[in-house]
């Protein structure tokens, strides 16, 4: 057998790569071998363990044998609670090493500029091709100059009611709240028929910021001017907003949301202990998932008995604030070729649909293209889902979704606020806290 | 054989051949440093380098994937005007206090308690051991559905007994949700002191206990004046390992209730976690870290002094 030196190896194996990039096919062919950067290419995506288990399954069983036919990268997909991502970011970061591409909730990627690669090129061609991007998705994946991450999903927040149980106090569906006021009077009905409305007002990522947010900027409250440094969250309406909170609580909700998490909600209403609750599709597709297991009261589907809209509306308008995902390749990978080919290549819309599809409507696009696709036609009920996106703000409004922004909503200052006050402290005394807190912040 | 092919004892001493790392370890000085070594070597990685790191990270602006330049006490100073830093201060020394000496009393009275002969002790001491053994975040998985506002199996009980009407809101009320904190943490720390004390105590000779008995002494006296002298050393001890853990503990707040409701259980490591990495802010989060610093030395220096006396005594 012939000897083959180390540097004979390398020599061709790179050789081969380069002539394989810039020879194409033919090149392989003279080689008789796959490229060397084929061969060895390797990624590894970090993301959370979806809610929709299937989606999980697409990744795995489809996703990664496609992405090694179609790019030659063995593609690595580790899946880790979404509450974990960020202490492994940062061990990834400091360390210099870790995953090529990492999914990020929220504005993550907005913390860590630096440690980034520009992703502009990929964005942009996404962005262009499918429509453009929501303005949710851009605030938080580019930083006003560049792209620091492909926005992927957005997670759609509505409320999810009990359609029999809202006939029984005149709101026969479509007919649903439109207003705070009217909510909550439908919710005092309820509650006292022993069916409250349901919402955490707790330390969790998810359920307790994606309402107290949007519930504030209904009323006109907000955290910031536009300059983003004049902190204006001590005003009349956020005043007003936290004062009717504190009175809406006792008459509408269960009271134990205050201790609640992002699942407390979903085990609640499957268990039929309440009639409403802000949430995205997981309730729904859970309770069409088992059919024989989650059950009304009269012996029916519960999912048949499950309809979603979206929050109502206050005196400045009607807003969402709607789970933004997306994905940062990380800056010390060496290479960022293969990394951005693979971004290019999944968040294209043929590869992109088979994730799009499994999601049943839990997740909408971060392109407005996906609201029109035939997944809409399929169930009605998904549809308030459709166009959530388009009524999404982020945390920071008015000013720009940046660290700040980020660190109020990691210390849950809007979120408190309102618990401060259901707790007992006068609504001034909250708005002021908040305020002077959200002032150290952006100090 | 014969008597010249003996090696007299001379030339066997001057067969052995004696190496320069030899000659060196029979110097007992030299001995007890490569002893040491690996030791020294394990405690600089995993404990002083993190700490060095830690100081230095607090005296900066670091934030993630930026080293930050030195801004001396700044981090420091701005906690003393955080009021979420100022909770979690209280917190953590009431979460200390209050879980200390519940442990200490229940861990006392257990460890008694198995110190007798009864059957099936060593099955008893193997189950008493379980809320240790058992991984904290499971553990307390399981007490987060305990205190489920809606499915809590300890309301449902007390409900079915008659004992309550309304249910009990274990960790959405402020007060509660710390009393709750607090008794997973008596939980899951009792089995420890039990069996640490319990060591402790069946080091004592029982014969000292049948003399002060044959002296008249009852059993609470027994207690008083003879075991609890002779156990107090493993005590402090206990004590001072015990105190260093829950000053410092996260992971039960952390699955429990996040820091909430409304800071209600904020203690000093989840609200160190929340700014370093949930912001990015490695510098505070750093500096509220080193903040229990003092605190916790200060605790240290004294139960070392009192061991220290106690021993000699």
């Amino acid at each position: 057998m012939a000897r083959i030196s180390r540097r004979k190896l390398l020599k061709l194996s790179g050789g081969g790569a380069v002539v394989a990039r810039t020879g194409g096919i033919a090149s392989i062919l003279a080689l008789k071998q796959a490229p060397a950067f084929a061969q060895a290419t390797t990624l590894h995506w970090l993301r959370w363990n979806d809610f929709v288990p299937a989606s999980d399954t697409v990744l795995q069983k489809e996703i990664v044998p496609e992405c090694e036919k179609a790019l030659g990268v063995k593609l690595s997909i580790e899946m880790i609670n979404g509450n974990d991502i960020q202490a492994r970011t940062t061990s990834a970061i400091q360390s210099g090493s870790g995953p090529d591409i990492i999914c990020a909730l929220n504005n993550w990627p907005q913390l860590y500029p630096e440690s980034v690669a520009d992703v502009s090129d990929v964005a942009d061609e996404i962005g262009k091709a499918q429509g453009g991007f929501y303005e949710e998705s851009r605030v938080v994946a580019n930083d006003g100059k560049k792209w620091i991450a492909v926005p992927w999903c957005v997670l759609g927040a509505q409320l999810a009611y009990r359609k029999s149980w809202l006939a029984e106090i005149g709101y026969e569906a479509p007919k649903f709240a439109q207003t705070w006021e009217e909510y909550r009077e439908a919710g005092k009905k309820l509650k006292a028929k022993g069916r409250p409305f349901g919402q955490a007002v707790s330390h969790s990522f998810g359920d307790p910021p994606t309402y107290a947010y949007p519930y504030l900027w209904s009323w006109g409250g907000k955290e910031v001017e536009a300059d983003g440094k004049t902190v204006v969250l001590n005003s009349k309406a956020t005043v007003d907003s936290v004062n009717f909170a504190v009175g809406f609580w006792k008459d509408a909700y269960d009271e134990g949301g205050l201790a609640w998490d992002d699942s407390s909600n979903n085990r609640a209403f499957l268990a039929g202990t309440i009639s409403s609750t802000l949430n995205g599709a997981s309730i729904y597709l859970e309770a069409k998932r088992k059919p024989d297991v989650y059950l009304t009261e009269n012996g029916t589907p519960l999912w048949q008995d499950i309809l979603h809209a979206p929050l109502p509306k206050g005196a400045d308008g009607q807003f969402g604030y709607h789970l933004p995902m997306s994905n940062m390749l990380m800056k010390y990978v060496k290479d960022p070729k293969p990394g951005k080919e693979f971004l290019r290549w999944i968040t294209s819309k043929p590869v992109y649909q088979a994730w799009f599809d499994s999601q049943q409507g839990y997740s909408v696009g971060a392109t407005t293209i996906w609201e029109k696709d035939k997944l809409w036609d399929k169930d009605p009920v998904m549809l308030p889902f459709r166009t959530a996106a388009r009524a999404g703000r982020f945390p920071g409004y008015a000013g720009p979704a940046d660290r700040h922004a980020a660190e109020v909503l990691s210390k849950y200052i809007i979120v408190d606020m309102t618990a401060k006050a259901i707790q007992g402290m006068p609504a001034q005394d909250a708005a002021k806290w908040a305020h002077e807190e959200v002032t150290r912040i952006h100090a | 054989m014969a008597a010249s092919d003996i090696a007299t004892s001379d030339t066997y001493k001057s067969a052995v051949r004696r190496w320069p790392i030899t000659r060196l370890l029979e110097d007992e000085r030299w001995l007890a440093f490569v002893l040491l070594l690996p030791t020294m070597v394990l405690l600089g990685l995993f404990i002083a380098y993190p700490f060095v790191k830690g100081v230095e990270l607090s005296v900066t602006d670091a934030k993630v994937g930026v080293p930050g330049r030195f801004v001396g006490m700044q981090n420091f100073a701005a906690l003393l005007d955080d009021s979420i830093f100022r909770v979690a201060v209280w917190n953590t020394i009431v979460y200390t206090a209050v879980t200390t000496v519940f442990k200490l009393a229940l861990g006392l009275w257990l460890a008694l308690l198995l110190n007798r002969n009864f059957k099936g002790k060593a099955f008893t001491r193997a189950f008493i051991l379980l809320p240790f053994i058992i991984p904290t975040v499971l553990s307390t998985f399981a007490w987060k559905w305990m205190f489920d506002p809606t499915f809590s199996v300890i309301n449902w009980t007390l409900f079915r007994l008659g004992l309550i009407s309304t249910r009990i809101n274990w960790l959405g009320d402020p007060s509660l949700a710390l009393i709750s904190v607090i008794i997973v943490n008596i939980w899951r720390g009792v089995p420890f002191y039990a069996i640490s004390l319990l060591a402790g105590l069946q080091t004592i000779n029982p014969e000292l206990q049948d003399a002060a008995a044959i002296d008249g002494a009852r059993p609470w006296q027994r207690f008083w004046y003879v075991t609890w002298p002779l156990l107090l050393p493993v005590t402090m001890v206990v004590v001072l390992f015990s105190v260093i853990q829950t000053f410092a503990d996260f992971q039960l707040v952390y699955v429990l209730t996040g820091g909430g409701p409304a800071n209600a259980t904020q203690l000093f490591a989840t609200y160190a976690y929340q700014v370093g990495v949930g912001t990015g802010l490695l510098s505070q989060g750093a500096a509220i870290s080193l903040a229990m610093f003092p605190v916790l030395l200060v605790v240290v220096i004294v139960q070392l002094l009192y061991i220290r006396r106690v021993e000699t005594l």
